[in-house]
């Protein structure tokens, strides 16, 4: 573990509240730029403190690195501990990297305006805590924290419907975290049980071997509060509501960063320290997560809201997170995870996308629109190139985490790939239906003849996402270079507590043989 | 010193300058950059082509960077040359420059120019990936993306919601293929461990017993995405609404280069195939069907490029069958004469739609060949070569398929006749298309009339020398039997394929009798679409009306599209909408959140009997509590 000489992490994470204090002092500016140029800015002195991260990180580096830790409530030993490694270290980028785009994508918001850009920074201070955090209890608070501005941007900035959406959202999500809160209260207390003594680290908590059964329980109640966050099939039906009357800027931020929660969760929270659970339960989460991606794309298909649609191929595009996750291999893990980095930018892009068109027009139904490729050429070129994207376009980034994924999956069951890789054809069926009715077919409309196309400020905000979008579809191996040797310490903690995962790829390779596969023991671990 | 790089970054650099700055620098600059991008690849294609021929065992491979490496999994950007992939590198930006260039003089005046030649550089440039690609990864790239620019040229003239409609049928029947494609990869990795064509190939006879199940599962979902790409039953029936599209597309992506690309995975792959003999008689079984329904369709179509499409079909069924019969050289050798006649003979028809402006139907065409000599000369070359009329090139590789159909090892006479009875369908549509076109009476619209013209020389050009190759391409593949030059096929593409699994039968004799059989039938629907389109129609319509409910089912293409929408399109969008949207989401998933809303707030309204706001109590219920926990704890 390498502690920190100074505390940049710390730096980064309340790095915007300094344009929170901006754009509490030009609050009452007439036009509202001040606050507009001030939050602006400190989210882009944010992300350029977070470059030195990048720069920073040490890939060959097992432990942590620039570690902060000090205590915080030393009854219980908890402690105010942040890190980093390969598993979050993009995380923190994304989230510096997509926040400044949301502000400028939200330029012309003209509604209680510096209150705005404080909720939208506050949530960026939160999202960063929460990734950043290696301590059980700081991570919990920031998971809750991070609601409280989410409520209100949906609450205030949304559309007509917010009320009932945002209660949904939240209603959903407490429900969720109470269950955790109660599965981590009681590890807590195993942990003190086991050492003779207290630890919220949760470092301390991999491989504490519980007794099987309750494992199952501990970690049922942390997945639901993940599941939520994915959403996960079943517990998927808030995206919608919430993406519909979300303003651009908080769906953007909902569908880019918060819903990484989950996966995330899983990964450091969750999975290594129930690996019996994990080994029991991985049927159940898979067989979720390919009728989220089955089920989210024929759903998505028969919407009528262009935001409805993307939120249900965001259950599709969040199933092939969780199925590489719980695949437990390298080609899994690493699909699922440049699967949340993919999905973070290209999801991101089209809420954004969306919310340009939607300023102009004001209606969301995919029946009002039509030929607006004859006024809007530019705009449509971003659209058809993130939907492309979505669908999983190689040469795009969205392919290289599916095709990982499921070969991940693949090799788990093989059937697990094959569903996953119908989801495929689902995908085009739905993106390219819409793009059809929106740009298509001949102008008619006097709505559609009247719009403008994108401005200088709109097309810099997509021109980094897109760059990003073909950068990680043709030239990912930096990123997995960064990530190997926290992955495979990730699949080690694991699988090494529970043999049960061996005999299941040896099941595997009878099956193959019983179909005509010569010498399947020569086949890779790894 | 082999540059392989180049040859698709040329394309790619055209498409960027045409895409980003057509739109400002003009037409002159896209009519110089779009076709000389695709020029400079074919100049290159053909150093590398020789260069390869030069290389011991005649193959080149050129390793760029590590695409994604995942464990056990990787995968480079790596290009290979060898001779299935030289032979397409050079139809594809041979035939490919060609259309660039004839392109210039069909598409001026659109609007769209930049665009048009943007993605027509781009198409090229995923084609030659498709091709270069020396891993199913990198191959499923170009796969993918000509399927993008298929759907962004079909789409071209988008504000018709015809063209919107058919773009987006060719994307996602293209799509049901690629989830074979994808399936398959994920098991030959599970067996073989590695993505390269090359290891898969040298490794699938060691790995998969001979006609197990695994290897035939695999080449029977390959050969799904291979049905999806080359337009063969189950998937064929976008490949006629493509016609949406400008009439240089349909020449270059729907019947030069893109729908081969089928073949391309078929023939590349062919040691695996070979494992699997059931796969492989499916495959000439439903090349065969394939090949005669399009024909029977293609007999009573009135629109000059849909009879074309349907012919593409038909001819790609062709193709199909001699892989099935383990014939690769012959399939890929008619690959080569097809993109020669094919494109020649779509270019063609788009001369005459550029002359009749923008007409398609044949039953307002006739005797046009007085107004354009040019086309109708070259088109006639065109269709002496894919109806079979002796030493024009179509005539020697159908024959070589026709005849290794009836004599290989895994052929048969079934194969064999039905190919026949196909072949002789070919020469009467086709030539029935030339007697509609340019023989008869005229039936032009009387003030289209004083405008008609030949195309100019841009668009002549190429039509010129594709005529010429469509006349001598096939000398390239002389059959045996004939033996007045060696088979150039057979010597070039020595030991690549796999070999058969038995001996071929039938005498020399035979097969001379066979070649005069279909030469007869083939002259036979010549005669017969000359007696009875040449001059008035009566005959024809008499014919049709007799026949009246076959000739109907052949008219609306035997209701396929119909019978695919009322199976598969209708129930999945009711299911997805009234069942699992409708349903489930709305009702069960969200009246059981919405419950437990209903059952918290029973339960709030008990509990607050408790908060009655007297300290004592709270202080009360708090101690309990504390004591409570605390007991549990220790």
């Amino acid at each position: 573990m390498q502690y920190a000489e100074f505390p940049i992490l710390s730096l980064i994470i309340f790095s915007p509240v300094l344009g929170i204090a901006l754009a509490g002092v030009f609050r009452d500016a007439s036009d509202g730029i001040p606050a507009k140029v001030a939050a602006l800015s400190s989210s882009l002195l944010t992300f350029l403190l977070s470059l030195y991260l990048w720069f920073h990180f040490d890939a060959s580096e097992e432990g942590l690195q620039l570690v902060e830790r000090t205590g915080w409530i030393p009854q219980f030993n908890i402690e105010y501990f942040l890190g980093l490694d390969g598993l979050n270290l993009f995380f923190l980028l994304i989230i510096t990297f997509i926040t400044p785009l949301a502000l400028l994508g939200s330029w012309n918001l003209q509604k209680r305006n510096w209150q705005f850009q404080i909720q939208m920074l506050l949530l960026e201070i939160g999202m960063l805590g929460c990734f950043a955090a290696f301590d059980v209890v700081l991570f919990y608070v920031f998971f809750e924290v991070m609601l409280v501005p989410m409520y209100f941007l949906i609450g205030i900035w949304g559309g007509s419907n917010r009320l009932y959406a945002t209660m949904k959202f939240v209603i959903y999500t407490m429900v969720g975290s109470l269950l955790m809160l109660v599965a981590l209260i009681y590890t807590a207390i195993l942990f003190k049980e086991i050492n003779n003594g207290w630890s919220f680290n949760i470092l301390d908590w991999y491989g504490m071997n519980i007794a099987p059964e309750t494992q199952t329980w501990l970690f049922l109640g942390f997945a639901v509060a993940f599941a939520v966050k994915i959403p996960l099939f079943p517990f998927h039906t808030w995206l919608p509501d919430a993406h519909y009357e979300a303003p651009t800027a908080g769906s953007v931020q909902l569908a880019a960063v918060m819903l990484k929660f989950g996966p995330y969760g899983f990964l450091r929270f969750a999975m290594p320290v129930f690996p019996a659970a994990v080994y029991e339960l991985t049927p159940l989460f898979i067989t979720l997560s390919l009728i989220g991606i089955i089920y989210g794309g024929l759903v998505a298909m028969v919407q009528k809201q262009i935001k409805r649609l993307i939120a249900y191929s965001s259950v599709a595009h969040m199933g092939y997170i969780v199925l590489g996750l719980f695949a437990l291999n390298t080609q899994g893990v690493y699909g699922g995870w440049i699967q949340m980095i993919n999905h973070a930018i290209v999801t991101g892009a089209l809420f954004l996308v969306v919310g340009m068109i939607y300023e102009r027009t004001h209606t969301q139904e995919i029946v009002d629109y039509g030929g607006v490729i004859h006024t809007m050429p530019l705009f449509s070129v971003f659209l058809v190139f993130f939907s492309m994207a979505s669908v999983g376009l190689p040469g795009l980034n969205g392919f290289v985490g599916e095709v990982l994924a499921m070969v991940g999956a693949a090799r788990v069951n093989i059937w697990y790939g094959i569903i996953a890789a119908a989801g495929v054809i689902i995908a085009a069926i739905y993106m390219l239906w819409m793009v059809q009715r929106v740009l298509f077919g001949p102008l008619v409309k006097d709505m559609v003849k009247g719009l403008n196309d994108l401005s200088l400020r709109e097309v810099v905000v997509l021109v980094p996402l897109a760059f990003w979008t073909v950068f990680l579809g043709v030239y990912p191996q930096p990123f997995f270079d960064r990530i190997d040797v926290s992955v495979q310490k990730y699949i080690e903690q694991i699988k090494s507590q529970e043999p049960r995962f061996a005999q299941d790829e040896n099941k595997q390779k009878d099956l193959l043989s019983l179909m005509g596969l010569k010498k399947p023991e020569l086949l890779s671990k790894r | 010193m082999s540059q392989i790089w180049l040859i698709p970054a040329f394309p790619l650099l055209g498409f960027l300058l045409n895409g980003f700055l057509g739109k400002f620098f003009g037409t002159r600059f896209v009519s110089f950059v779009g076709p000389m991008s695709i020029g400079l690849a074919f100049l290159q294609s053909v150093v590398l082509f020789f260069e390869m021929l030069k290389t011991e065992g005649h193959r080149i491979i050129e390793n760029l960077y590590t695409w994604m490496a995942a464990g056990s999994f990787q995968v480079n950007i790596s290009f290979q040359v060898d001779e299935l992939s030289g032979l397409y590198l050079l139809i594809i930006t041979g035939v490919g420059f060609l259309i660039h260039v004839y392109s210039i003089g069909y598409m001026k005046g659109e609007s769209g120019y930049y665009r048009f030649f943007a993605y027509l550089n781009l198409f090229v440039f995923f084609m030659l990936i498709l091709v270069l690609g020396d891993s199913f990864l990198l191959m499923f790239v170009g796969w993918e993306g000509v399927g993008l620019c298929s759907y962004l040229l079909i789409g071209y003239y988008f504000e018709k919601h015809s063209a919107a409609e058919a773009c987006k049928k060719a994307f996602l029947f293209n799509r049901v293929g690629d989830f074979g494609v994808l399936s398959a990869v994920l098991l030959i990795f599970l067996s073989i461990g590695s993505l390269e064509f090359n290891t898969v190939n040298a490794q699938a006879a060691a790995q998969f017993e001979y006609g197990g199940v695994l290897v035939t599962v695999i080449t029977l979902l390959l050969f799904l995405g291979a049905t999806g790409k080359s337009a063969q039953i189950p998937l064929y029936v976008w490949l006629p609404d493509a016609m949406e599209g400008p009439t240089p597309v349909s020449a270059l992506i729907h019947a030069a280069t893109m729908v081969t690309a089928g073949l391309y995975m078929v023939a590349r792959l062919s040691h695996l195939f070979m494992l699997a003999p059931v796969t492989m008689n499916v495959i000439a079984v439903v090349g065969t069907v394939t090949a005669l329904l399009a024909a029977t369709i293609a007999i009573t179509q009135t629109d000059i490029k849909r009879v074309l499409a349907y012919s593409t079909v038909s001819q790609l069924g062709y193709m199909f069958l001699a892989m099935g019969v383990g014939a690769f050289t012959a399939g890929i050798f008619h690959v080569m004469t097809h993109a020669f006649f094919k494109a020649l003979l779509f270019l063609g028809s788009g001369s005459v739609i550029h002359a009749m402006h923008h007409e398609q139907d044949m039953m307002r065409m006739g005797a046009l060949r007085k107004k354009l000599p040019i086309t109708y000369l070259t088109m006639m070359a065109g269709t002496l070569a894919i109806a079979g009329i002796p030493f024009f090139s179509g005539f020697f590789s159908k024959d070589e398929i026709l005849w290794k159909a009836f004599s290989s090892p895994l052929g048969g006479g079934v194969f064999w006749a039905l190919g026949f009875l196909t072949a002789g369908l070919t020469s009467f549509y086709m030539f029935r298309m030339m007697y509609l076109t340019f023989h008869g009476n005229s039936r032009v619209d009387s003030h289209l009339q004083s405008h008609l013209h030949e195309s100019p020389w841009s668009m002549t050009g190429p039509l010129m020398i594709l005529a010429v190759l469509s006349i001598f391409g096939g000398f390239f593949g002389v059959p045996h039997a004939l033996h007045f030059l060696p088979n150039g096929m057979e010597l070039y593409f020595h030991d690549f394929f796999a070999k058969l699994p038995g001996e071929a039968h039938g005498s020399v004799d035979t097969e001379i009798m066979l070649m005069i059989l279909s030469v007869v039938l083939a002259l036979f629907g010549w005669f017969w679409a000359r007696r009875m389109y040449s001059g008035s129609l009566e005959a024809a319509r008499r014919l049709s009306a007799s026949w009246r409910t076959l000739y109907d089912l052949s008219l609306n293409k035997w209701y396929v599209d119909e019978i695919y929408q009322a199976l598969i399109v209708t129930p999945g969008r009711l299911l997805s909408t009234h069942l699992l949207w409708q349903a489930f989401d709305k009702n069960v998933i969200d009246r059981s959140v919405n419950g437990s809303g209903v059952i918290s707030r029973g339960a709030g309204g008990l509990i607050r009997g408790l908060q009655d706001g007297v300290m004592q109590t709270y202080a009360l219920i708090f101690a309990i509590g504390t004591l409570t926990v605390i007991w549990y704890i220790f």
